[in-house]
């Protein structure tokens, strides 16, 4: 059975049909590598605490049929689906007097997001038999429609929120929407960087304008918009609010244990935890896959083996055959780092959350965009030495983003420092703090 | 038969027919959800509906940007505003046992289909024979898409650049008004 | 075309019914957002199906009816803004949401 043209063939003759193939070609893997993503975690965070972790699930017993296998250890590579076991079977507590409807369907709504949203990635590229497998839907508008199916993410946190009841519950779950629909302004921004600079909204037109030569005179280097000034600002800024926008650590005081008894799942129990839990591991996934489309050249690999050694090559069909497996590499990458920030960084604090989002990325990516028109207005006009505008104007704007985040000014440093008497007077109201801090 | 024959032009066969009447079905229904639901959260909820159908709706008339601005703008932004409102102050249902019921609303609901049914003869019936899309889809203004950001966003910028201004105005007219009356008064 | 103009009709009336019925100022907000969005149906059914000749200019002849839209949600987005800020600071001041109510514009 020949493959492409048999793909070929349903194109025109069974679209639906192949819109379900390609469906099921993201959706299955997605949900096979949710445990595989949870071992990562467990693993890679153990690591850097400077403990094992789980690796003792999965080990072969002695008396396994398999010969071989017996004794043999898997590393904890069954320990997620021992996990989701653990969860299968817990008692499944529905409070009381809670609202029905929404309380079931509101983990529903929260993972439906983290599905939906990998409708665009380019998992190949658009030739041969890749361009019918994927992406699912190859829009016009890819990137509008990851921001907007994300914007839907908020619901579900927030309907989990409302409907436990429960007051910290609700207090969770609106903040933590508060928190998404703040970052997803600066998401857009830093996105629209990219987009003025690679001229489409396609995610595929993304990947194909990074495979122009690297900075414009390197040909044997792909153009990948992290290694470009402005791309590199922008980088930084939807990075930072990727991780805010999957309410992973440093960014999770919605829903840390410690300090909102788990926030808007807390009246969650079993399955239906398990589905939020799932539902973020998805979203952080897509999300990583869409940072490595974006800025780190999607599935094409490092050099442009296509310059370097002619069209037909060995490494350039090697290019085309492996594209799943390198864009699976860097998302993966991409995810471990997420893990990485999670071990490093301490949690922020509500206020801080906000005002770094409001007041450090917006305005950074917003002069990122700016900087990026005026780039492509120079080097339009005046030719790759207008260029030299995007270096100067991106050093410019990462400098005064750290200075901005890393040192507070002298009226905040005096508002932290402020003596707060209890002894008389009206009682201080709850945003003030009242203990002396140093 | 030839299904194509009695369907407008540009909806070939029962399925394409039957997505947007099943789409058109459930915005009209969502809608009367708004007006029915006697609690303000499910009345929320079903506008969210209402403007997810509404944006497959738009995407059937092939306005792709306009579909999924309605999602980002109206779906995510717009009733997740509501939403907050309504859960921070708390909003109960109505109880209908407060206020007398008579016959009023029956009535109401007959003259309001009654003249639903005029307008609807008087309005509709002469645009029934246009059933072919006049936009042409592809011309040399915008190869790509007659609903496509390319298009939408030439069309913008270049026809339309004075009230996309005055729009941004509005728009920062708006935050600021709207980040003064949620302000408390500063006790001092 | 039909198709698209009743649904937004409907739409339509069911909004105007709803502003007229309901007592809770939000949702009478929301039920304007409803009428709102029936315009914006009706825009584009217009602007796809029967274009509008009158403008002269030819490079954007046939994109009126979507220019229309974006301007519509823009303002459907400020004024639902300020509109809920009304609500809560007069909320605040009288704790009970009733329209019926609100019938004072002292105070």
């Amino acid at each position: 059975m020949n493959i492409p043209e048999t793909l070929d063939w349903m194109s025109v003759n069974r679209p639906a049909l192949l819109a379900l193939i390609r469906v099921l070609i993201l959706v299955l893997p997605i949900l096979i590598l949710v445990p595989g993503f949870i071992w990562l975690e467990r693993r890679l965070l153990s690591w850097m605490q400077d403990r094992i972790g789980p690796n003792r699930a999965g080990t072969f017993p002695k008396d396994f049929p398999i010969k071989f296998l017996r004794g043999k250890r898997t590393f904890g590579l069954l320990q997620p689906i021992a996990d989701g076991v653990k969860l299968f079977f817990k008692e499944d507590i529905t409070p009381a007097s809670v609202d029905r409807l929404l309380y079931f369907l509101s983990p529903a709504v929260a993972l439906f997001p983290a599905f939906a949203l990998g409708g665009t990635l380019p998992w190949g590229p658009n030739w041969g038999p890749y361009q019918h497998l994927t992406p699912i839907w190859n829009a016009e508008i890819g990137i509008l429609y990851m921001l907007a199916i994300s914007s839907l993410g908020v619901y579900g946190v927030v309907l989990s929120g409302y409907s436990s009841n429960n007051k910290y519950s609700l207090l969770g779950g609106l903040r933590s929407a508060a928190q998404l629909i703040s970052y997803e302004l600066a998401m857009s921004v830093s996105l629209a960087a990219i987009v003025m600079a690679s001229g489409s909204l396609r995610l595929q037109a993304i990947v194909e304008a990074q495979e122009t030569p690297l900075w414009g005179v390197i040909p044997y280097a792909h153009n990948w918009f992290i290694l470009t000034p402005f791309g590199f600002v922008a980088a930084i800024i939807f990075y930072i609010c990727m991780i805010a926008e999957t309410n992973r650590a440093p960014f999770d005081l919605p829903e840390a244990e410690n300090e909102i008894i788990a926030g808007y799942h807390t009246e969650y129990s079993s399955m239906k935890f398990a589905v939020f839990f799932m539902g973020e591991y998805a979203a952080m996934f897509v999300f990583a896959c869409l940072f490595s489309v974006v800025f780190l050249g999607g599935y094409n690999l490092p050099l442009n083996w296509v310059a370097i050694s002619g069209e037909n090559s060995v490494m350039a069909g090697l290019n085309y055959w492996l594209a799943p497996l390198t864009f699976l590499v860097k998302s993966l990458l991409v995810f471990s780092t997420f893990i990485w920030v999670r071990a490093t960084l301490p949690r922020m604090r509500y206020d801080q959350l906000m005002a770094l989002g409001w007041k450090n990325l917006l305005p950074a990516a917003v002069a990122n965009f700016i900087v990026v028109a005026i780039w492509i207005m120079g080097s339009k006009a005046y030719g790759p030495q207008g260029g030299i505008v995007a270096y100067v104007g991106a050093a410019l704007i990462v400098v005064a983003l750290y200075f901005a985040v890393t040192r507070q000014t002298k009226a905040a440093k005096a508002f932290e420092r402020r003596k707060v008497d209890l002894t008389e007077g009206d009682t201080p109201s709850p945003t003030r703090r009242s203990v002396e801090l140093v | 038969m030839d299904i194509n024959a009695l369907l407008p032009t540009d909806m070939n066969g029962w399925a394409h027919l039957g997505i947007v009447g099943s789409l058109s079905g459930l915005a009209v229904l969502t809608a009367i959800g708004v007006v029915a639901f006697n609690s303000p959260i499910r009345s929320a909820l079903s506008l969210v509906l209402n403007f997810f159908t509404l944006a497959f709706i738009y995407f059937s008339l092939g306005a792709e940007l306009l579909g999924i601005t309605q999602i980002v703008v109206y779906t995510g932004a717009i009733m997740v505003l509501f939403l907050f409102v309504i859960m921070l102050l708390n909003l109960s249902a109505d109880d209908p046992s407060q206020y007398k019921r008579d016959a009023k609303p029956v009535f109401a609901g007959i003259i309001g289909l009654v003249v639903f049914g005029l307008l609807a003869t008087a309005v509709l019936a002469p645009l029934k024979a246009i059933n072919q899309i006049s936009a042409p889809d592809r011309n040399e203004f915008n190869p790509i898409g007659w609903g496509s950001p390319q298009a939408v966003g030439k069309t913008l910028f270049t026809g339309y650049v004075w009230p996309f201004e005055m729009i941004s105005l509005l728009l920062l007219v708006g935050i600021v008004g709207s980040i003064l009356l949620a302000r408390r008064k500063v006790t001092s | 075309m039909v198709l698209y103009l009743a649904v937004s009709m409907s739409m339509f009336f069911i909004g105007a019914a709803g502003v007229v019925v309901r007592r809770n100022p939000v949702v009478v907000f929301m039920c304007i957002e409803l009428m709102l969005n029936a315009v914006n149906l009706t825009f584009l059914t217009f602007a796809r199906y029967a274009p509008s000749p009158l403008i002269e200019r030819a490079d954007s002849t046939w994109m009126a009816g979507q220019m229309m839209v974006i301007f519509v949600m823009a303002v459907a987005a400020a004024e639902v803004a300020v509109g809920l800020g009304i609500i809560m600071a007069i909320y605040r001041v009288r704790a009970n949401v009733d329209v019926d109510e609100m019938s004072s514009m002292s105070g």
